[in-house]
């Protein structure tokens, strides 16, 4: 102690500290998140110029376009149907998979369930399987020639080939489903066990019904984590590209623009175009923001409305 | 209070079980059959042909496939270890210390999370490339490391979990910041930062897009890349589906045992404090 001149010491090292141990976090968030985006955005806004042949040196060099490349983004027709296939795709996989997560979560809560643990777990299994394996094994399960699924389709005289360019959507969506289901209720199982059981009696001596309590007493509590997990799966489906991307080797029907991503993908790294897949990054980077803040508006607003 | 046995609820979440289960038994039970087996034989029977799918596997190109779940397992186990702890510490001084600028760094480390990774990734791949850092573990693992719903994870946590008295009676004691963060504060946490590191493990093990950008070398590829390439070049060879199939069940059977024993750290909720049981 009495080596160390102990208060004005003490309090230097205090004050320099916190920086101190946030400086790994910032360092990786300048080079990582910062740096990056910065990067993005700049290329965005540039192009090769190629004059001549484009052979020797100087005959390639970037130039400035402004916003061209946006402009060239915005008015491909391909990269719009991109998107209204994710929309679709997104719409079917947010309201099955957060439907069935509420259902799971509901239920695993109700206590008048038998066999609640062994469920909680198979149902949360799924989220242990890479997208990848994931896409893969349901890929193998929708080919004819070994899946199980065929067999069962066919005994029920239906003929549908779930790589059909009208199917492949729900083929795919039931992907996401299986492999998002089980942490969604997780959250939401969570979030209701942390809820007061004095509210459920109160109502009970009320005589309302288990059904009743569900509806009008948990669902309502649950909304915090619903907002977060829908903006949180908001954000995933309009990113969506491993799944189309593992699939397409097995169907043809899936184009290798399937998904807005895999746009980028293919301009940055088979066409070799930089500028146009930086620019139609942050075209997707904007819309998955408006996507979700947008949601959050609405729902603010329904929650004020109720409230007046 | 009543408790009655309800039949429909029951039945509707063993159903769920089942269609979780579903894929997983079916690769369980495909991956025990040979090449002629799983073509023609009912799905759900168990064929002869584990062991001999499991020799061509190590055979394929010399053994890759365990090339790739090391690098996984490297990629996943370092990477988390690495995040977990910039989490811990970023988190733990969010919470318990008062300086200027203080929500300003917190409001821009979570900013993080709503940028999409696509935004990231790309660019990252470039600029590694740049100081030659494309095509190496490092550029696997580095990007990873900054996870900033992690960090608000930690900072709960140790708001919850670190009482400010301990911390003023270790200054008393005349501990240093460093030394209190290591040997008061990181302890208390260890609980929370368990399910930190595993829901981190999982996602970097799981993660396709960063390794699938930055990689050209197979022999640096983790699971989800090498699979994925397995699957495209073995498309129109039916020949190779036994080999994709017996490496999708191997690929997940470590996070599926992971995932069992360590059941009471997988909690979405981290602000109770102490871990229930």
């Amino acid at each position: 102690m009495s080596s160390r001149p102990p208060r004005t010491g003490a309090r230097l090292r205090a004050g320099a500290a916190p920086y101190l141990f946030l400086s790994p976090a910032i360092a990786l968030f300048v080079a990582f998140f910062a740096v990056p985006i910065g990067y993005t955005l700049y290329l965005s806004t540039r192009r090769m110029k190629v004059s001549g042949l484009g052979l020797g040196k100087g005959s390639r060099r970037e130039i400035s376009v402004g916003f061209d490349n946006y402009r060239a983004t915005l008015t491909d027709h391909e990269f719009w149907a991109g998107w209204l296939r994710v929309l679709g795709y997104g719409l079917v996989v947010l309201v099955i998979m957060l439907g069935l997560a509420i259902l799971f979560a509901l239920l695993l809560d109700s206590a008048h369930v038998r066999l609640a643990r062994f469920s909680r777990i198979a149902i949360f299994l799924p989220y242990a399987v890479p997208g990848v394996v994931a896409s893969l094994l349901w890929g193998f399960l929708y080919l004819p020639s070994l899946s199980p699924i065929h067999a069962v389709l066919r005994a029920a005289g239906l003929h549908v080939n779930l790589f059909d360019p009208d199917v492949v959507m729900f083929s795919m969506a039931n992907v996401a489903i299986w492999g998002g289901t089980g942490f969604n209720m997780l959250v939401l199982y969570t979030h209701l066990r942390a809820i007061s059981r004095e509210y459920y009696e109160a109502a009970r001596i009320d005589g309302a019904s288990e059904f009743q309590i569900a509806m009008r007493i948990k669902l309502p509590l649950l909304v915090p984590s619903l907002i977060l997990t829908t903006v949180f799966s908001v954000i995933a489906t309009s990113q969506v590209f491993t799944e189309p991307m593992t699939l397409r080797p097995i169907s043809n029907t899936i184009s290798s623009t399937w998904s807005p991503l895999m746009k980028v993908y293919r301009d940055a790294f088979t066409t070799g175009d930089l500028y146009s897949a930086a620019a139609t990054s942050i075209v997707i980077a904007a819309i998955s923001l408006v996507l979700s803040f947008g949601f959050l508006r609405v729902v603010r607003k329904r929650a004020f409305s109720e409230e007046s | 209070m009543r408790r009655r046995f309800g039949l429909t609820p029951t039945a509707l979440l063993l159903l769920g079980a089942v269609y979780s289960l579903l894929p997983v038994t079916w690769v369980v039970v495909a991956a025990t059959k040979s090449r002629a087996e799983l073509f023609s034989s009912n799905a759900f029977r168990p064929g002869s042909g584990f062991f001999g799918n499991l020799t061509e596997l190590n055979a394929y190109r010399d053994g890759i496939f365990w090339h790739w779940m090391g690098n996984t397992a490297l990629y996943a186990g370092a990477g988390a270890l690495l995040s977990t702890l910039v989490s811990a510490v970023s988190g733990y001084t969010l919470a318990k210390y008062r300086f200027r600028g203080r929500n300003l760094i917190f409001n821009m480390l979570i900013g993080g999370i709503l940028v999409p990774s696509v935004v990231l990734a790309i660019p990252q791949y470039l600029l590694l490339s740049k100081i030659g850092l494309a095509n190496t573990y490092w550029s696997v693992l580095l990007p990873g490391i900054l996870h900033p719903y992690s960090i608000y994870l930690a900072r709960v946590y140790a708001g919850a979990a670190i009482p400010d008295t301990m911390l003023e009676a270790a200054r008393i004691d005349g501990a240093g910041e460093t030394r209190t963060l290591r040997q008061i504060a990181l302890p208390m946490m260890v609980p929370g930062l368990v399910t930190i590191f595993l829901f981190q493990f999982v996602a970097i093990w799981n993660n396709f897009l960063l390794p699938f950008i930055m990689l050209a070398d197979d022999q640096k590829f983790p699971l989800t890349v090498g699979l994925y390439t397995l699957l495209a070049t073995g498309a129109n060879q039916p020949s190779l589906y036994t080999l994709v199939i017996t490496g999708a069940l191997l690929s997940i059977l470590p996070l599926i045992a992971l995932f069992l024993t360590m059941q009471r750290y997988w909690r979405t909720d981290l602000s109770g404090g102490a871990v229930k049981g």
